[in-house]
Parts: C-alpha cells; sequence; structure tokens
C-alpha cells in the first residue's frame, strides 16, 4: 500500500510521518504522474487558497477527481477539508466538490481562537485530542454525508468538524500535530475496503 | 467553544501554526492592495509592515510598528493569516497587535530595538517568529517563547548571502550537538548561550523544537529554492518582490520554486521573464552600524 500525501503547501511532512507510524510507506505528491501510483491521498493542513492555486496550476484538480470516482480514499484535515468540499461560505476558491458540504473558513476566528480540546468521535471508544488552529466548520452537509463528530460553536450552534462520505473523510482539525494515528488507520482500512471491491 | 477541557495559547497551537504555513511563502505587504495581490499569487501569509525593509533602510531613523489601521485594513482584505512587526523589547506594542487579531507577531530587528531584553512571548496568546543568526540565537528566543524561528539574514538588501550563512551555521551546530554524549550536553548549552533543556532536546531529535524560515535578501524564485534546499521550512520575502519591475508574477515565480525547490527545470521556467529583480546591496559595502542582524541577540 502508497498513500500519497499533497505536498504543494502545508504541514505535509507530519502525515507522511503519521502514515509511516502505522508501518505505511507514504509519497509526497506534486504532479498528475505522482498521483496514478497511490492507494490513498492525504491532503493537508495549510492555506487552501494556496493549495488549490498551485493545484489548479499544475493540473491536479482533475486528476484527483478521477482517482477519487474510481474509489481511492482521501483524508483532507484543515485546508484539506475546505479543498475537499463542494462550497465555502463568501469565497470563491478553487475546491475538488467531492465532499458535499459547505465550509465556513476560519469560523473559530483568529489565531488567538484557535485551541486545543478532546473530540468525542462516533465510533471511537476514546476521544480524539483534537488540534483546531483557524480552523474551518462545517455550516451544512448532503444526505450522503456522515457526521463523525461536531463542536458548539461560537454562534451556539453545533457545527460537524469530522464527517465521513463514502471513501472521503474530513477533518476541520490535524490529527498529524498529535501522536493520535486512528483517522490515518480509518483512512488505510478504506483502502483494504477499496482494494477488496476491486478484486471481486 | 469555551469549557474547562478548550485550551487556547498552548504551545502546540503557537507551533501548529507555524506548521501549517511549512512550504509557503510568506509576503511582506504595505497596503491592502499589495496584499490581495499576494494572496493572489499562493502566499501562504503576509507581513504588515508600514514599509518594506529596504525603504526602512533608505529612510532611517526609528522604525516602528505599523499603523493600527493599516494593519486592520491588510487584515481586512485576506483570508489567509496576517503577521505584523514589533520592535524587539516592546512589549506594548505587541499587546496592540495581539489586540487587532494579528495571527503572528515577528519581534523583529528590522524595526529599531527598544530593550536588550525581548519580549517575554510565553504570556501572550497570540504566537511569535523571531529571528536567527545561529542555534544559541534560535533557542534562547524558543526559550523566550517564540514559535517559530527565521533566519535574520540581512534585510532589504535582496542579497541572500547572509540568509545563507546563518542557515549553513544552524545546519552545522545542530548536527555537532547530535555527536555529543549526555556528559558533553551541559558545555554545549554554555557555549551555545542557549537553555540547557534545549540544547539537550535538539542533541536528541536533531531538529530545532519550532519552524525555521527563510527570511533577509531573498530576491528571486532560485534563492528561495536554495534556501529550501539548506533545509529551511519555508521563505519570507521582504522587499524582493513589491521593488521589483513585476511583482505579481516574481511572487508568483518564488511560490512555484518554493513547492517544486528540487526541480531545477521548473525553477528555470518560472523564472524566464520576471523583469527586474530588486537591485541590491552588496553587503561589505555597508558599515557594522547599518547591519540589522546584529540587532538584538
Amino acid at each position: 500500500m502508497r498513500v500519497g500525501v499533497l505536498a504543494l503547501q502545508g504541514d505535509f511532512r507530519e502525515h507522511v510521518a503519521m502514515v509511516a507510524s502505522l508501518g505505511v510507506e507514504g509519497i509526497e505528491v506534486r504532479t498528475p504522474d505522482d498521483l496514478a501510483s497511490i492507494d490513498a491521498l492525504i491532503i493537508p493542513g495549510g492555506e487552501s487558497t494556496t493549495i488549490g492555486r498551485l493545484a489548479t496550476m499544475f493540473g491536479l484538480i482533475e486528476p484527483i477527481r478521477e482517482r477519487a470516482h474510481d474509489g481511492m480514499p482521501i483524508l483532507g484535515t484543515c485546508a484539506g477539508m475546505i479543498f475537499l468540499a463542494s462550497d465555502a461560505v463568501g469565497h470563491h476558491q478553487p475546491q475538488l466538490g467531492l465532499l458535499d458540504a459547505t465550509v465556513e473558513r476560519n469560523a473559530f476566528g483568529r489565531q488567538v481562537d484557535s485551541f486545543e480540546a478532546d473530540l468525542a468521535v462516533a465510533g471511537l471508544k476514546e476521544p480524539m485530542h483534537a488540534v483546531f488552529i483557524r480552523a474551518p466548520w462545517i455550516e451544512k452537509v448532503g444526505g450522503d454525508v456522515e457526521v463523525l463528530a461536531a463542536v458548539t460553536g461560537t454562534d451556539g450552534r453545533e457545527h460537524p468538524v469530522l464527517v465521513r462520505q463514502g471513501r472521503i473523510l474530513a477533518a476541520a482539525f490535524h490529527p498529524e500535530l498529535t501522536d493520535d494515528n486512528r483517522l490515518h488507520a480509518m483512512l488505510m482500512g478504506l483502502v483494504e475496503e477499496n482494494l477488496v471491491e476491486e478484486n471481486r | 467553544m469555551t469549557d474547562a477541557t478548550t485550551h487556547h495559547g498552548t504551545a502546540k497551537v503557537k507551533r501548529g501554526l507555524a506548521e501549517l504555513l511549512q512550504g509557503g511563502v510568506i509576503l511582506v505587504v504595505v497596503s491592502a492592495e499589495q496584499a490581495r495581490i499576494a494572496e493572489e499569487a499562493g502566499a501562504c501569509a503576509v507581513m504588515s509592515l508600514e514599509r518594506v525593509p529596504a525603504d526602512i533602510r533608505a529612510h532611517g531613523g526609528v522604525a516602528r510598528m505599523a499603523d493600527p489601521a493599516k494593519v486592520e485594513e491588510i487584515i481586512a482584505a485576506v483570508s489567509i493569516p496576517v503577521m505584523a512587526k514589533s520592535r524587539i523589547g516592546h512589549f506594548v506594542e505587541a499587546r496592540v497587535l495581539e489586540s487587532l487579531g494579528v495571527d503572528y507577531i515577528d519581534e523583529s530587528e528590522v524595526l529599531s530595538p527598544v530593550d536588550e531584553h525581548h519580549i517575554d512571548k510565553h504570556s501572550f496568546t497570540v504566537p511569535f517568529v523571531c529571528g536567527a543568526k545561529d542555534l544559541g540565537e534560535a533557542l534562547r528566543r524558543v526559550g523566550e517563547g517564540a514559535a517559530m524561528i527565521r533566519t535574520k539574514g540581512e534585510p532589504g538588501t535582496g542579497n541572500v548571502v547572509e540568509a545563507v550563512k546563518h542557515m549553513r551555521k544552524m545546519n552545522a551546530q545542530i548536527a555537532w550537538l547530535t555527536t555529543l554524549g549526555p556528559d558533553e550536553i551541559m558545555n554545549a548549552a554554555r557555549d551555545l548561550r542557549a537553555p540547557y533543556d534545549l540544547v539537550k532536546e535538539v542533541a536528541s531529535t536533531g531538529a530545532l523544537p519550532v519552524v525555521n524560515f527563510a527570511a533577509g535578501g531573498i530576491a528571486t524564485p532560485s534563492d528561495a529554492a536554495l534556501m529550501m534546499q539548506l533545509g529551511c521550512d519555508g521563505v519570507f520575502v521582504g522587499s524582493g518582490i513589491f521593488k521589483s519591475g513585476d511583482p505579481a508574477e516574481r511572487a508568483n515565480a518564488i511560490v512555484q520554486a518554493t513547492t517544486f525547490h528540487n526541480d531545477p527545470a521548473m525553477i528555470a521556467k518560472v523564472s524566464k521573464n520576471l523583469g527586474e529583480a530588486m537591485v541590491g546591496i552588496n553587503i561589505d559595502t555597508l558599515p557594522d552600524t547599518e547591519l540589522m542582524q546584529h540587532r538584538g541577540s
């Protein structure tokens, strides 16, 4: 199994290290050719405008969509979640539209509002220690999207911060900045599922 | 979200933002219009300043924090993180910038220092980046609470020679630390004039505990790629962009060269027809009193 990490900008090295901690080879992806040889893709935290712009410039948007439509699992964290989503409130920026969700960028506020907290996640016994940095939340999800974790926002409403739609996983926080590799393990599980299906 | 289990301004949250900026380019801007050009060109953050370092150098006199109205205008103009510089030791300027909602404060030698002591950065919720010429200086700043380090280089010169020197020195000192036994760490801390615990940590991990960006004199895509290949985690470009012929094109080219820093053909491609780079200054023509890198060590 080879897991690609989109390495245009952001904390891609931390994701490669997470993948390695599960005994899986992580490779940095910068070109459409790099995409061809991977079984799953991680889109890291970073600046979603920078990542989106570079992905457009280097012709990565369509190839990523094609691989996703063929069943390749994808995990996006923070900027990665924004890039995966179909819409961002108040911003026109390149997005993959693979996750049927509208995201609110910098939803919790600016850097002084960034925080860490324990988060209950559906299907996990122990909570995840989640690091939210200038984080987005999800404003609206489509019917196929399963909400795995949510937090109460500054507006007093519940907002999804960890979701799954088919083989797409998206988190508003940064497991790669902690020692918790359970989301990465979940991604590997989706790869196994995809390989079984392809061989059937 | 505020309850007993929620923690703001922790080292993880402060250092984390710097980790998210890795592989990116942070551009110095002096207006909302320049900030928008920077964001459009793919900058991962902007640094708001009253004037770029080259103009600070030319202007002379005391250089201070930017006008809060200008910082607010830049914050309102872009969705990417906004940084701003305070004078070394000027904790009130830093508090003012924090209250404006700045995402990172650069306690910077580009402005005129007000104190031989640096700011106690642990006491702030907003994170700080500081410049360093060598490992000891970097670890003293981390000891004071800096969550990100950058090379000092020689700002406003368009000459990358000093940044290269500072990065090479840091790399050599880190490599040396990893060869030491436990009985040698204390003397190393004494020689580096750095906190013992941090020296011990670097000796065991072989890396700085925080992200380290290149800064001071970067003017071309090749300069950015050079600093990345020397091991920097990202790049600040100060005067190099908006003192050049075509700022948007040059900014875009430096962003691409930073991502593809190991690909000479790509760097060649983005470097074509960029127009005039900033003129630049040879460091050895500057008198010692005009060197910014010796401020606040």
